[in-house]
């Protein structure tokens, strides 16, 4: 199988963040397009594309965008979430590096939509290379007259400031990533109301992925026919998975929506490192079910497929594990990654995030009993499903609930209790 | 006596304080230039942050939110700040060996400056380049797909 690439069509040439590259290959086609045509009107044709945030949720975002109402006297921002710090998950990061005009153009295609003249594009601390890459769009993109006043004489304003977050997962959380953007803690709100009518600075807003931005420009140039026969019925389109883990190649790889994970594993990526077997697949970042090799053989890169398997195409990371890996250890791993990154605001995540982490880490060190198994399944069910402001800590139940319940074996063989019964002598019959 | 910032960052804290509908918004990126400033974040410079930005933003604020954040130093750090990624994906690809070898290298422990104040190493969080593990960062810059020898390469050329 060979890659489908829309979004990353030229992102491997040496010039492809470059200004006058991108316009040679259509770049910015799609925005004068939508300069040309009403809001209302660009809407219709994203949602008709049956286009879903590429962000870890799936929400269509055609549908999103026609959520900002139109005839209130506030401002109205636009916010790209470039915040991309989900374990597994390096996708985003490829695109802001190598290809920030296609980001940008797909922001002003969606502040034309929504009627916003502000934008904000907020990037992870991290990125350096990519605030350094994305900054030198801006300011050519400014030179150039696609941003600013008056873009291109359409009589559209839009102004892109870039925003550099500080080292918290959170604020990728739309919520939290406004709160960050205001200057405060990144601590989730409360939902409704929604930013669609509260937002940043308490005025609508929008919050989409790069990715999702990224994809709009070819939309807008190809139309939404076009787009929406690409993928399957209830996922259009092509998709940038991050694959991480023990394959020949991991990286980031374009296909079409649907294509079955195992070719994805064994033909793009090269197959299994060191040709180990395959033991296990979380397929969409850190935070969704795994899937045992067994369950692999039928699941398909799409949104139904995954549902089908109870678990999610999340923000698109795929971490493949090699039969010998310690999957103790690596859920401990991701239990340490939620309870440090929760924000702290809601008791089951602020205790429950770091309870699991430290029954997990007793349990690794051959220091836990069965009674912390239990324990640990019985905190998973008080953290999620609505008992905190935002979905961290089902999350951190997501990354640890499914992989103790499938592989329970291996969590069992490291329990204290377990290996003392092993060792303790059989009581002599004493005879009544 | 109070911190004073360079003129270079009033002229750009100036600047920042007509970007953004409401002035709040510069706490994050004054704290960044802050740290470019000296390395770290005190009480000393987030209180001049704060009076630059004016009234009603108090140390308190700025104080809360330097706290939540990780990539602001709350101490100083060596010229060069080592941050192994400690995440699952980077685990696989034998980030645990990795750490242990920079710190028989350095002759120091997680979280420790070596005395020459030259090299400080910890372990963060996810940084987000799973496929490229194990990984480190050191300063502004990612060193990825690490080998052994490439640290030693990478150290050798800092030291």
């Amino acid at each position: 199988m060979a890659e489908m690439k829309i979004l990353t069509k030229f992102i491997d040439d040496p010039r492809s963040n470059e200004l006058e590259f991108y316009e040679s290959v259509h770049g910015y086609d799609g925005m004068k397009k939508a300069l040309s045509i009403a809001p209302e009107e660009i809407i219709e044709i994203v949602k008709k594309s049956g286009l879903r945030g590429r962000g870890g949720a799936g929400f269509p975002t055609g549908l999103k965008w026609s959520f900002i109402p139109k005839d209130i006297p506030k401002p109205k921002y636009l916010i790209c979430n470039a915040d991309e710090g989900e374990p597994g998950t390096f996708k985003d990061r490829k695109l802001i590096e190598n290809l920030p005009h296609q980001i940008i153009e797909g922001m002003v295609i969606g502040a034309k939509a929504i009627g916003a003249n502000k934008g904000f594009f907020y990037i992870r601390g991290e990125f350096n290379k990519g605030i350094d890459s994305m900054q030198k769009a801006i300011d050519e993109a400014y030179a150039k007259g696609y941003l600013g006043k008056n873009i291109l004489g359409s009589g559209f304003d839009f102004d892109l400031v870039l925003y550099a977050g500080a080292g918290a997962y959170i604020c990728g959380e739309e919520t939290a990533l406004i709160n960050s953007l205001e200057g405060r803690r990144g601590h989730p709100r409360l939902k409704p109301p929604f930013p669609a009518v509260s937002g940043l600075y308490r005025c609508p807003t929008v919050v989409n992925n790069v990715e999702t931005f990224s994809t709009v420009p070819h939309i807008l140039d190809k139309g939404a026919d076009w787009y929406s026969k690409i993928g399957t019925e209830k996922s259009p389109g092509t998709r940038l998975f991050s694959v991480s883990g023990h394959v020949k190649r991991p990286g980031v790889y374009e296909i079409e929506l649907g294509t079955p994970l195992l070719e994805l594993v064994n033909d793009l990526c090269g197959g299994m490192l060191d040709d180990v077997p395959l033991k296990a697949v979380i397929p969409g970042g850190s935070s969704v079910p795994i899937l045992t090799a067994e369950e692999c053989k039928t699941a398909n890169m799409d949104f139904e497929s995954m549902a089908a398997h109870k678990t999610m195409l999340g923000s698109g990371a795929v971490i493949v594990i090699g039969e010998g890996t310690d999957l103790v250890e690596t859920t401990y791993r991701f239990a340490r990654f939620y309870a440090h990154e929760s924000c702290g605001q809601c008791t089951p995540c602020r205790e429950g995030t770091h309870w699991v982490r430290d029954l997990l880490h007793k349990i690794k060190e051959g220091e836990g009993t069965s009674a912390d198994l239990d324990l640990i399944l019985s905190l998973a069910r008080n953290m999620e499903g609505g008992t905190t402001i935002c979905p961290l800590s089902d999350a951190c139940v997501g990354a640890v609930r499914p992989t103790i319940l499938k592989f329970k074996h291996e969590f069992e063989a490291r329990l204290k209790d377990k290996a003392g019964k092993e060792e303790e002598p059989i009581p002599a019959q004493t005879g009544v | 006596m109070s911190y004073q910032f360079s003129s270079q960052s009033v002229a750009r804290l100036d600047k920042l304080l007509e970007m953004f509908p409401d002035k709040r918004s510069v706490i994050l990126p004054g704290l960044y230039l802050l740290q470019k400033e000296q390395g770290f974040v005190d009480r000393e410079g987030m209180e001049a942050l704060a009076d630059k930005i004016g009234s009603p933003i108090s140390l308190a604020q700025v104080y809360g939110v330097a706290t939540f954040y990780t990539l602001y130093n709350k101490k100083p750090v060596g010229k060069y700040h080592i941050q192994i990624c400690g995440t699952s994906s980077c685990y696989m690809r034998g980030n645990d060996k990795l750490e242990k070898h920079i710190c028989s290298r350095l002759g120091i422990e997680l979280g420790e400056t070596t005395s020459d104040k030259k090299f400080t190493l910890e372990e963060v969080e996810c940084l987000g380049a799973c496929g490229y593990a194990p990984m480190v960062q050191i300063n502004d810059a990612y060193y990825e797909n690490l080998t052994f020898e490439k640290m030693d390469e990478i150290l050798k050329d800092l030291t």
